[in-house]
């Protein structure tokens, strides 16, 4: 069951084309990766689900309805360029942004007493923001996009400023999340994290959609067939084996094996190659190695290029 | 409409709470009054200052005619120590070096020669000690020479000094007492009251935009809130700070009248006027308590007769219309730009009308019924500022009504155009704006 949906969205500023006709479906709870290259549109894209502004042409739906501006109390949205009041209190300020998204105040403090205990920020309460490290205003900003328990959460590289420790709380948090049943549309260009992360992904360049699916089908799509094999046996017997259909990429001999780094081309399957080089070695381990995606995005952003 | 309010009640309380806001609104009636009360004084208090003049009388009419009853004395000297001290005046123990040349007596020409800048009073004062003698002398001759028994006496008589007091018939065919003086001196203070509360609360908006722009929250609060909402909070919580600084003061104003008025009854006056005499031995008679009494309620009842309704009513209108014209405008030039530097380009062209305004306060208040007044009260822009320099003389309805009207539809049109630059400007960084951007950005849809 799809969460939200975009359909046929367009939006040109003056000169420059942002969107052109993208379409994105995201599930109900799972996490949805928007990633791009910079000025790709991605911004442009998140602005229009949070009804900042319109697109000039196309639909986008909630829940299977079509969005309104009512529905924006039931989205968090993080913000990559955030910010917060500096001389306002801390817990003033979470309290008055979270009324802002339609909470009732003794709601707000509630649910902000929770969170603030779990990031263990409890004695920040009446501090004023300007007192804070980036860091720790990071923080706050995060508990103020999802104390309203939105519907749709929105993340727009939400691990800058954060050290590694706190960058993995948040990647556990974000997972908890989801896994109480929000969803959650993730832009970064960390692509470690959306690895980790994202159940599906998107792919915007220059205005257009190239890419869409979920994230392990996507990396199947851009494996280049390519296998890390360890053996032994004489790496001259295998590679006189192998040498009319495969493409050996890199080979190292020790004591203790030999590695091997190989790709097939036309027609073949990975049982094809097993059969190869099983007569003339021991295969002690065989591996397809799938791409990152982080190789992913350059290939398929290098291809778009290239049409 | 709730989130407006939520904002409207957030920008209110932030800098109704601030302490520089409580100490500014109850010491400012205190500072005016105290800095005319300083005024006042300097300006009664008398010259102690000791200072010798040098008079070298070529005339020598003026030979110990000159009394030393005050601080300044007067030594005689002859024409060798003129000459010597004209080029050595800084060395001497003299303060200025007066010349009276022979033909004083026809040509009513005298020098005052120092090395400082002379006081405007030391100077009259010598001038009219110089008058009144030739004055005096001639009219003796005159006397002399008519043979007329007691004409001194009889032209003494005939000094005659009309007092005018002014009568305003209003338009319901009353009769008031009405004093152009009270009515000028309301006219100016209106003005400038207008212009300060203009530009104090409109810059506060502009600021309050731009420090949201910088911190980068705006993206938040707009994906919670309308621009149109936000900015709508934003100018109403403001003008509400304003109305409760206008309210603070004007109780304690009512308050500070109530006490003046105790002070001043009939017996503490009379004491008043006692001790007075006392400490400034015997007075001119003709100066009674009473007399001095009078004065006070006079004044007061001048006050009164004021239309105060109207100027108050004529206050808050164009305070909150003129108000909301500015800081509409000036919010959308806080959201166009992202630097200070910009900030201050683009605030200028806004206000000119507005400094300009003040700057022709002081015609039009002298003049409420001239062209320069009646067309600076028209013409939107300008009207807060003019317009309530004129209402304290009073002014036919129609202008009153026609000012009112064009005010409204331009803060109507300025608040719309405002909006639509705010919208666009509120996420565009790093972008020099121009009023040829602005101008694109008015024809922009969403």
């Amino acid at each position: 069951m799809e969460l939200f949906e975009a359909r046929n969205v367009n939006k040109v500023f003056a000169s420059t084309q942002a969107l052109t006709d993208v379409s994105i479906s995201v599930k109900g709870q799972s996490i949805f990766g928007l990633l791009g290259p910079n000025g790709a549109g991605k911004t442009t894209l998140i602005r229009i689900i949070n009804q900042i502004t319109a697109p000039d042409t196309g639909e986008i739906f909630l829940a299977g309805k079509q969005m309104t501006r009512a529905d924006i109390s039931k989205i968090g949205y993080l913000p990559e360029e955030r910010g917060l009041y500096k001389k306002m209190k801390i817990g003033e300020q979470a309290i008055y942004l979270a009324q802002l998204k339609g909470m009732s105040r003794s709601d707000a403090v509630r649910n902000l007493k929770i969170w603030f205990e779990k990031f263990d920020i409890m004695t920040w309460w009446n501090k004023k923001v300007e007192e804070l490290s980036k860091g720790m205003q990071q923080k706050v900003q995060f508990i103020t996009t999802v104390v309203h328990k939105p519907d749709l959460l929105i993340f727009d590289e939400p691990f800058s400023g954060f050290d590694p420790i706190n960058a993995n709380l948040l990647k556990e948090e974000i997972l908890k999340l989801r896994n109480d049943g929000a969803t959650i549309i993730f832009s970064t260009h960390n692509m470690g994290s959306v690895e980790e992360l994202c159940d599906n992904i998107a792919l915007i360049n220059k205005s257009v959609k190239i890419e869409d699916g979920p994230t392990d089908v996507i990396r199947e799509k851009y494996k280049s067939n390519i296998f890390d094999v360890s053996y032994t046996g004489s790496f001259d017997a295998v590679s006189r084996a192998l040498a009319s259909e495969y493409k050996i990429i890199e080979h190292a001999e020790s004591e203790k094996g030999n590695t091997l780094k190989v790709q097939y081309q036309n027609g073949n399957s990975n049982n094809d190659l097993l059969e190869a080089l099983m007569p003339v070695a021991e295969i002690r381990a065989f591996e397809e190695l799938i791409p990152s995606m982080n190789d992913v995005f350059i290939k398929a952003v290098e291809e778009a290029n290239k049409r | 409409m709730n989130n407006t309010f939520l904002i409207l009640k957030q920008e209110y309380l932030k800098r109704v709470k601030k302490k520089s806001f409580i100490i500014l609104t109850i010491l400012m009636p205190f500072l005016i009054a105290g800095v005319y009360g300083l005024v006042i004084y300097f300006s009664i208090k008398d010259d102690t200052e000791e200072r010798t003049i040098a008079v070298y009388d070529e005339s020598t009419l003026f030979l110990g005619q000159f009394d030393d009853k005050g601080t300044t004395k007067y030594y005689f000297i002859p024409q060798e120590k003129f000459n010597e001290l004209k080029t050595n005046i800084k060395g001497s123990s003299y303060y200025g070096l007066l010349y009276i040349p022979r033909d004083i007596y026809t040509n009513n020409q005298a020098q005052l020669i120092s090395e400082k800048q002379l006081p405007f009073e030391l100077v009259e004062q010598i001038e009219r000690k110089l008058s009144r003698f030739i004055e005096n002398d001639k009219r003796q001759k005159v006397i002399d020479e008519s043979g007329i028994p007691d004409l001194d006496d009889k032209l003494a008589q005939t000094r005659t000094s009309v007092k005018l007091s002014t009568l305003k018939i209003s338009e319901s065919g009353e009769t008031k007492k009405s004093s152009s003086v009270i009515a000028f001196i309301a006219s100016y203070a209106m003005g400038l009251i207008i212009y300060f509360f203009v530009f104090m609360y409109g810059a506060m908006v502009m600021r309050s935009v731009m420090e949201e722009k910088k911190n980068r929250i705006i993206e938040v609060i707009i994906s919670s809130v309308k621009p149109s909402q936000l900015m709508a909070g934003k100018v109403i919580g403001t003008a509400l700070v304003g109305l409760t600084q206008v309210a603070i003061w004007v109780i304690l104003g009512g308050i500070a009248v109530f006490v003046v008025q105790g002070f001043f009854t009939p017996e503490s006056a009379q004491q008043m006027g006692q001790s007075l005499m006392e400490s400034q031995g015997a007075m001119n008679p003709a100066m009674s308590q009473t007399v001095e009494q009078n004065k006070i309620t006079e004044a007061m009842a001048l006050v009164a007769n004021l239309n105060l309704p109207l100027i108050l009513f004529s206050f808050v209108f164009y305070f909150l219309a003129g108000y909301l014209l500015y800081s509409s405008l000036l919010g959308a030039v806080g959201a166009a730009v992202d630097n200070d530097e910009d900030s201050q380009q683009m605030v200028f062209p806004v206000t000119f009308p507005l400094i300009l305004s003040i700057m022709l306060l002081f015609p039009i208040a002298k003049n409420p019924e001239g062209q320069l007044a009646f067309w600076t009260s028209i013409i939107p822009f300008t009207s807060p500022v003019a317009m309530m320099a004129r209402v304290p003389y009073g002014l036919p309805t129609w202008e009153l009504l026609l000012s009112m009207f064009l005010l409204v539809l331009t803060t109507v049109g300025g608040i719309y155009a405002a909006a639509k630059i705010y919208r666009v400007g509120l996420l565009m960084y790093g972008k020099k704006v121009n009023l040829k951007e602005l101008v694109k950005w008015l024809r922009y849809k969403n």
